[in-house]
């Protein structure tokens, strides 16, 4: 049996947004049961990152490759990208209004399922592991029967992303600045599904802006990206030299 | 390639060069299941219309004069009448004289007795539509009225409805076995100079279903009657009266189709509702007649008129799903005529490529503290155009009067059409009325999401159509509820692009 050496393998990603070239020949390993941070200034390209990745429309690859677990990412469709277990967790999930969440879910879980070739789980038993993680992120019962994001608070909707996130159990976790909006009670119950979630196979691509979220979720690797590619690299100390000093010294220093 | 609002605002480049649009448009565009033509030999009246042709109809039928005299009054004003063209709709004018008002399988002129007389061609017919007539295969708890082109088939449970005193039969036979109650309430709510496809239907109609449930009878199945236009060149003009006496209750659900064709084909039924004091009438339609093709050519002219008066403390609901027809003209209503009676409205429109739907209700308010809710969802895409229109007026005399409307639209693609006309009228300064509109748009970011989720295109769109929908749907019979939501699905495939 071959054990994928490596998560994800990017090697010379540049990609296009409207027009504009944000990632510029960004290299990036990551083995699995790791945790890289990406942090940045606005507009380093840290949210197309994730997005590239996940395969969103609108986003121009325009060169250099990407393997997931020894496979071509970037020439798999979106819903098969997120069936081999690339999971993006959005800064701004959207509202699907009239569609259940648990509606939601299964539909997903089930998809995954099917990819893995497993059976669709029966109704009662998705009831069991949905009720579960629900309580893991501190999520009311009530939020599985409202629509999609309907209604919900700022802090309601990333906690619906972590649920989301369990119930799929993805190899390949990207949280797309996760922190913003959140006061740090639900920082730390954001956090501790997270952490819940490491068990040294799975790897997490963390995007922020602070370094706060970092207390919590201890990165292994943290990478500054500026001008679409990756500036330095280090261990979890980096993100606090850059809490201290800010981004522009990376420019001072001329990377 | 074009760019959608599924694909957004933004560059709709891919690293597969492949846009959201274009997948939702790749996905397989299933037929039109229902489009067969069934071989039969029929009996069809030459294409034309005059007054022999009306008092054919009536002879074909036996009718009795006073009925043939009414349907000549009616003819006299169509005579005089001019197709309406208020409605958001646009087609060439209909010809009148080149269709045909009257055609019957042939085998149905001896009038079988019973199933096993039915030629078994038609119930093959109804049976590739999903629809048994045998009893013992049929959907529990539903009794089915079959249409075929101007003539009843056959109605099922019959014999298990009479035990309760429910009649459900054909008008034609309804005609015959209780006159007095067709003559008192044969046109009571629909007048035959109504508007003009309700006179023309008042002259030509051929078959349709009569109901009656006696006082305080609750119908112990749900009743139900499917249309089918097979013949070509014909027009169906079906004509549908349900009674339900002081006290009763009733839940009716239609079901339409019809084969696909070039050539337009025209629909034109009258639908009376009558709920006596303390009755209630549930009235749902799943109306799936031919669209037409990807370009517009064919389909269905599905005009049609559709009131029911509520006396004191009655109810009537109308919940309907619209997916089919090429042009539909449609505004179930309610006349609140008894001091507290409730008037509901439910619908799903949908359009898809060249469909055309100008749709939506009247609640009339006469008597006091009189109720109605209208919820109507308009779904557009392709290069569909879909209205709503709806009438709110409260008369003087309506004390404490109460009107709720929702009209919600969501645009899939941006060369549909999406349209409101809301007209509101009170004469009495007591009442309240409420209107609420949105017009949404599925997003680019909800079908990301889905299918960052592992969901494809296909079964995104249809979740969230489905979603957009659920208040409707909830309203409809259970056993109708899941079909109406796989009717959408196929409906909306191909449709972005």
């Amino acid at each position: 049996m071959k054990q994928a050496a490596s998560m994800l393998e990017i090697r010379n990603l540049s990609a296009r947004v409207e027009g504009n070239d944000i990632l510029r020949q960004l290299t990036l390993s990551i083995r699995p049961g790791e945790v890289h941070a990406i942090m940045g200034p606005n507009g380093a390209g840290k949210s197309t990152l994730g997005n590239v990745l996940a395969g969103r429309p609108g986003y121009e690859v325009t060169g250099g490759e990407v393997l997931f677990q020894g496979k071509d990412l970037l020439a798999m469709e979106i819903e098969e990208r997120a069936r081999e277990g690339v999971f993006l967790a959005f800064q701004y999930p959207v509202e699907i209004p009239g569609v259940s969440n648990m509606e939601f879910l299964k539909a997903a879980v089930d998809a995954r399922r099917r990819h893995r070739g497993e059976s669709e789980l029966s109704s009662f038993d998705f009831m069991k592991l949905a009720r579960d993680a629900a309580k893991r992120v501190s999520l009311d019962q009530a939020f599985l029967k409202r629509g999609v994001n309907e209604g919900f608070s700022g802090g309601e909707k990333k906690r619906n992303e972590i649920m989301q996130m369990m119930l799929l159990e993805p190899s390949l976790c990207i949280l797309d600045e996760t922190d913003s909006g959140l006061d740090i009670d639900a920082l730390q119950v954001v956090a501790a599904g997270v952490n819940a979630m490491r068990d040294g196979q799975r790897s997490f691509i963390v995007v922020t802006h602070y370094q706060r979220l970092l207390d919590y979720i201890v990165p292994d690797h943290v990478h500054v990206l500026a001008a679409g590619r990756i500036a330095r690299s280090g261990g979890k100390e980096l993100a606090l030299e850059l809490e201290a000093k800010g981004y522009s010294w990376l420019e001072d220093e001329g990377v | 390639m074009r760019d959608g609002p599924l694909c957004g605002h933004r560059a709709s480049h891919r690293h597969r060069g492949e846009s959201v649009s274009e997948q939702v448009e790749s996905l397989i565009r299933k037929d039109y299941s229902a489009g067969f033509h069934t071989q039969i030999e029929s009996d069809t009246l030459r294409p034309g219309l005059d007054e022999d042709v009306i008092r054919f109809i009536s002879a074909k039928k036996e009718e009795p004069q006073w009925l043939l005299e009414w349907r000549l009054k009616a003819f006299r004003a169509w005579q005089e009448m001019e197709e309406p063209t208020w409605a958001h709709v646009s087609y060439p004018l209909v010809d009148f004289q080149a269709l045909s008002y009257y055609s019957a399988p042939r085998s149905m002129a001896n009038k079988p007795k019973s199933l096993d007389e039915v030629d078994p061609e038609l119930l093959a017919t109804y049976a590739k539509l999903g629809i048994p007539l045998h009893e013992q295969e049929a959907l529990a708890g539903v009794a089915v009225d079959a249409v075929f082109d101007s003539v009843s088939v056959v109605t099922t449970y019959r014999a298990k409805l009479e035990e309760v005193g429910v009649i459900f039969c054909p008008i034609s036979e309804a005609v015959h076995r209780f006159p007095e109650l067709v003559k008192k309430y044969l046109g009571s709510v629909v007048p035959q100079k109504d508007n003009f496809y309700a006179a023309l239907n008042s002259a030509v109609f051929s078959d349709g279903s009569f109901v009656y449930i006696p006082k305080g009878v609750r119908c112990p199945m749900e009743l139900s009657t499917y249309f089918r236009i097979n013949e070509v060149k014909t027009g169906q003009f079906e004509r549908t009266l349900i009674v339900a006496d002081e006290g009763s209750h009733v839940s009716y659900l239609e079901g339409c189709t019809a084969p696909m064709r070039d050539e337009n084909q025209l629909h034109a039924a009258v639908v009376e509702l009558v709920a006596l004091d303390d009755a209630q009438i549930k009235y749902s339609t799943v109306q799936n007649w031919y669209p037409g093709d990807k370009e517009g050519k064919g389909g269905i002219y599905n005009f049609v008129t559709k009131r029911g008066v509520c006396h004191r403390n009655a109810r009537i609901s109308w919940t309907q799903v619209e997916t089919g027809s090429a042009i539909t003209w449609k505004y179930p209503s309610c006349i609140l005529k008894g001091d507290n009676s409730v008037g509901e409205f439910y619908s799903v429109a949908l359009t898809n490529n060249l469909q055309q739907a100008d749709t939506g209700t009247k609640m009339i308010h006469l008597g006091k503290n009189t109720r109605s809710t209208i919820v109507a969802k308009g779904i557009s895409a392709g290069r569909s155009q879909s209205a709503y229109r709806g009438l709110v007026r409260i008369n003087a005399g309506a004390e404490g009067a109460r009107n709720y409307t929702q009209c919600d639209s969501l645009l899939i693609g941006d060369r549909c059409g999406a349209h409101t006309f809301p007209y509101i009228e009170s004469r009495n300064a007591s009442a309240v009325i409420e209107h609420e509109a949105t017009t949404s748009k599925v997003s680019d970011d909800q079908l990301f999401l889905c299918q960052q989720r592992g969901l494809d295109a296909e079964k995104a769109v249809s979740m969230i159509v489905n979603g957009f929908c659920r208040e409707v749907f909830k309203e409809l019979p259970m056993e109708f509820a899941v079909e109406a939501g796989k009717l959408l699905e196929v409906s909306l495939e191909g449709s972005v692009g």
